[in-house]
């Protein structure tokens, strides 16, 4: 049983990248999607979490990074996807859990 | 694949209707089936057809519409979080002796047992919101 996690607060504003960070199981994928792209990025308090979890796969939409300006500050290890590939991570998993 | 989606939020609120289109859109290329998308809550308030957003911007509502028509998609909206809202078709305006109605043609008011039934008919269901 696979999970895909959608997350779609800053970690700056929210706690929901933190709670979903806490309960998703290894071989789970969490998709950072609107706000929660900042997650995503290097040089803040939040970069530790995503580089010290080895057994999550981590993505990020492509679009609202672009949108945001971060699309070079990403942190190593996070997978870059379209809107297509967003839907083929819901195809791959069981189901969809968003954290809103 | 047979996707249904729930929207949470309002259009201009934040992203997560232009996220839901974007997705709708992607999915459909991908060549899966749009089972349902259900607005809840302050979702409702993407069926109205009396928006006017600035022409610079985009038009929520009519990209709702144009996918229907090209897609045939099933635009569900939740009758208590509609009425609670201001949100009616013609038959609630009727039924409740108001002078004006606002629904936009290709969506349809209906219960929460709509939500329920893509959560068991369809293969995924996803939730964008607030």
């Amino acid at each position: 049983m696979t999970m895909l996690h959608t997350v779609n607060k800053s970690p700056f504003e929210s706690k929901t990248f933190d709670t979903c960070l806490g309960l998703a199981k290894g071989g789970s994928t969490i998709l950072l999607i609107e706000d929660g792209v900042y997650a995503a990025t290097t040089g803040n308090s939040v970069a530790d979490k995503i580089k010290n979890t080895s057994d999550i796969n981590f993505c990020v939409l492509d679009a609202d990074a672009q949108a945001r300006g971060i699309e070079g500050k990403l942190a190593e290890g996070i997978k870059v996807i379209d809107y297509e590939g967003f839907v083929d991570l819901v195809a791959e998993h069981d189901t969809v859990q968003a954290w809103l | 694949m047979k996707i249904a989606l729930q929207i949470n939020e309002g259009p201009y609120q934040h992203q997560a209707a232009d996220s839901a289109i974007q997705f709708t859109k992607a999915a459909l290329a991908r060549g899966h089936e749009i089972y349902r998308v259900f607005f809840y809550h302050d979702g409702v308030n993407n069926a109205t057809r009396l928006a006017i957003p600035p022409q610079d911007d985009r038009n929520i509502t009519e990209q709702w519409i144009a996918l229907q028509k090209e897609h045939n998609l099933d635009l569900v909206v939740c009758i208590a979080a509609a009425q609670r809202r201001g949100m009616i078709d013609e038959d609630e305006m009727k039924r409740q002796g108001k002078d004006a109605n606002n629904i936009a043609e290709g969506f349809r008011i209906s219960g929460l047992g709509q939500l329920i039934d893509a959560g068991i008919e369809a293969d995924r269901l996803i939730v964008f919101g607030a």
